[in-house]
């Protein structure tokens, strides 16, 4: 144990005294990367010294207090937070190899193709198909909700191999080249006028064999990996206190000098609510330091995704008739980053899709009640006949 | 009968394609419409016959509303015909009522309200703007902001204080000194203004010097009678959009609208609508008797603010990513509904208001 801090710190030390003002930030998560300080807990090599993933929180703090550039996570989140781990639990070396370096550095960006206009809550329900051809695999259908696909590298794509079988068995997975020919990449602008998300479009894309993530058919398996370390990314960041939206209800207290019994009873309510979620938040994070991710993360996206939707509901409240405004118009624009937007009315609005997105808050509740509680499942109706006989729309 | 003709018109002239376009012009009204909406006999309802209405009350004036709230109609019709066409029955002259009424009943004349300088604007004590008496009349300075539809009014009835208190104002809206900005609305369906005054000469007084204080407080309470109705028609908008998609969506196999989470839900945002419904409509059917006004009016506005953001936010849950894109019209509802709930005097606002009433 000692010795795993100490081989850290060695290496912190070691990559912040290469570290000026003048240092480019790619360079720098490209010696992070090398220097095993990407994702501690992967193995030497490819990105990581295989010591406990506690350690990566040490990394992050230490990186963040020198003012070293740490704004990768955000950049490639889809990459970062959810691919890495993915390749590390079910890729090939050679697959690690080939795209670890290059999605922590940010040079090659990443996004999920999960969403389907007929599967939303129901991914193992997803309708896009792929069969061979060879070393290779060709891809036809639709995906939706793709976060920053227009930008996307590399995406992450479970697709239907054997519409024959089970649902859940007849899903294979794939990495695919979002510039490869036949990917139709379209924006989807949402109720904040803004296009985050897209809509890919496959036609005959080409997917090479040695692009597929584990066995022919062990897709679902995959996805669910993908989906825990989403709701962590989503739902468990750890965030200082009184910051995000609360943080922002709080400053529009002060800002129009409010003194109202009513609204005051409200926003410490909200307050002790956030501040009891962001405890939990941190509860889960020991937790997770000596394990892989569990349902914790679970909890923490659930009760965010209410409280946000809640809180900035209630800054537009304080705010009067300025709450009627919406600064600057509806601008049909196409984000390149995952970024909270400036404008609390906007916020009001993308704070709808929080119960939604990565999982709605009914599934998820699902989940805890089952999975969590131990309670029995929803009769399953969906679950043994083939995928092709499954009632879909 | 007035209700399904008026529905009719709204769904062949003025569906969700004619409410995005009109989104989008400066104007955010059609004239055309708008006159069409007064042949129809709307802006007349509720104006008695002897200023060329038809001499109906508030009930009748309510249908209208509700159906324009369930379109999402945009236009200045809560300015012009709740709101500024009330404000003269109750205070103007009978020289004024000849001369602003038969017009608006026609749909000739537009007009609003400005009535608040600063966002938490609410009730007369929140009118801050002043009024000087000059040898060429009553002079105007200051910011007037969120005025409905300033940009299209043809006269503007202004909130002012003088010596004697609160007055109200009549002013052409071509004055000189007098600036209309437009301003992004979160509701992009209600055109909002800031509106400059520079050394404005208005017309006249509306009512007497300093005696505007009740007729505010009562167009108050009119307007979010008229609100409220207007959020009955989007919620029940919404309620049904919901349950059409519940139906006829699948997912693991079955209808989502099979799984108790979503049909629960569904069973509460009925009961949050029936009860908007009735206290709204309610509300409605006494307008005339300002004691229970004064009641009904904020018992309403709070429970169907609260029914209409709630089934706006509920609807789109329920369609999950499609009810998030811009082309599902939901997220006009749900803009629609968060802006009403807080126009002149959100949802805290009325509990107050309410509380006093009854005296708590």
């Amino acid at each position: 144990m000692a010795d795993e801090g100490a081989l850290v710190d060695e290496r912190i030390e070691k990559l912040l005294s290469g570290f000026g003002p003048d240092t480019d930030p790619k360079e720098f998560w490209g010696r992070q990367y090398d220097l095993g300080l990407a994702w501690v807990h992967f193995k030497e090599g490819f990105g990581g010294l295989g010591v406990k993933p506690k350690y990566q929180s040490v990394v992050q703090d230490r990186l963040e207090a020198a003012g070293a550039p740490v704004g990768n996570r955000e950049l490639n989140l889809l990459g970062i937070g959810m691919g890495a781990g993915v390749l590390s639990a079910h890729g090939t070396e050679e697959q690690q190899r080939r795209w670890l370096r290059p999605m922590f550095t940010t040079d090659e960006i990443w996004c999920q193709l999960f969403s389907e206009p007929g599967a939303g809550s129901d991914l193992a329900g997803l309708s896009t198909k792929a069969y061979r051809d060879g070393d290779e695999w060709i891809v036809n259908g639709e995906k939706i909700w793709t976060t920053l696909a227009h930008v996307a590298k590399w995406g992450m794509l479970p697709v239907r191999t054997d519409p024959d079988a089970p649902k859940h068995r007849g899903i294979t997975y794939f990495i695919v080249d979002m510039k490869a020919e036949g990917v139709d990449v379209r924006p989807l602008y949402q109720i904040t006028g803004e296009a985050e998300f897209n809509e890919v479009f496959f036609g005959d894309v080409r997917i090479p064999d040695d692009q597929r993530i584990d066995a022919v058919g062990a897709g679902w398996r995959v996805a669910m990996t993908t989906l825990m370390n989403e709701r962590v990314a989503i739902g468990g960041k750890i965030l200082p206190r009184e910051s995000g939206a609360i943080g922002i209800a709080v400053e529009t207290w002060q800002e129009y000098g409010l003194d109202d019994p009513v609204l005051r009873d409200e926003l410490a309510r909200l307050w002790a609510e956030t501040e009891a979620m962001r405890l939990t938040t941190i509860r889960a994070a020991e937790m997770r330091k000596v394990g892989v991710p569990g349902p914790e993360g679970s909890t923490g996206k659930l009760a965010w995704a209410d409280l946000n939707k809640a809180i900035t509901a209630f800054t537009l409240d304080m705010m009067g008739w300025d709450g009627t405004l919406f600064p600057g118009g509806y601008q049909k624009v196409r984000p390149t980053s995952i970024g909270d937007p400036k404008a609390r009315q906007k916020q009001f609005l993308r704070a709808r899709a929080n119960s939604i997105e990565g999982g709605t808050s009914e599934i998820l509740r699902n989940i805890l009640g089952e999975r969590v509680l131990g309670l029995p499942g929803e009769p399953r109706v969906d679950k043994d006949i083939p995928w092709k006989d499954v009632r879909r729309g | 009968m007035l209700r399904e003709t008026t529905r009719r018109f709204l769904e062949d002239r003025a569906d969700s394609m004619v409410v995005r376009d009109l989104m989008e012009k400066p104007d955010g009204y059609d004239s055309e419409l708008w006159k069409a909406g007064a042949e129809l006999g709307w802006h007349g309802l509720a104006i008695p016959e002897e200023y060329g209405g038809i001499g109906f009350g508030f009930t009748e004036l309510s249908i209208v509303v509700e159906e324009l709230g369930r379109a999402l109609f945009p236009g200045p019709f809560l300015s012009t015909v709740v709101m500024a066409a009330n404000a003269i029955l109750i205070a103007g002259s009978e020289q004024q009522k000849q001369e602003f009424l038969p017009d608006i009943a026609a749909g000739e004349r537009i007009m609003t309200m400005a009535l608040f300088d600063g966002p938490h604007g609410a009730d007369p004590s929140d009118v801050a703007m002043r009024a000087t008496a000059t040898k060429e009349g009553w002079v105007l300075d200051g910011l007037k902001r969120y005025v409905a539809y300033g940009n299209v009014a043809d006269t503007l009835i202004v909130a002012a204080r003088t010596e004697s208190g609160v007055s109200l104002f009549l002013v052409p809206g071509d004055a000189a000194g007098l600036r209309v900005s437009i301003v992004p609305t979160l509701d992009a369906t209600r055109r909002e203004t800031d509106v400059s005054f520079d050394q404005v000469v208005a017309q006249g007084l509306l009512g007497r010097e300093g005696s505007a204080g009740p007729v505010i407080e009562r167009i108050l309470l009119l307007a979010n009678v008229a609100l409220a109705v207007e959020q009955v028609g989007g919620a029940q908008w919404c309620l049904e959009t919901a349950v059409e998609y519940a139906k006829t969506r699948f997912q693991f196999g079955r209808a989502i609208g099979s799984f108790q989470a979503i049909k629960h839900k569904c069973a509460d945002m009925l009961v949050a609508v029936e009860h908007g419904k009735s206290a709204a409509h309610w509300a409605a059917r006494n307008a005339d008797d300002e004691a229970e006004t004064r009641i009904a009016s904020p018992m309403a506005k709070a429970v169907c603010s609260d029914a209409y953001v709630g089934a706006a936010g509920e609807t789109i849950q329920i369609l999950g990513g499609t009810g998030f894109t811009w082309e599902h019209d939901v997220h006009l509802y749900l803009k629609r509904a968060k802006s009403t709930s807080l126009m002149f005097g959100g949802v805290r606002h009325q509990r107050r208001l309410l509380a006093k009433a009854l005296g708590f």
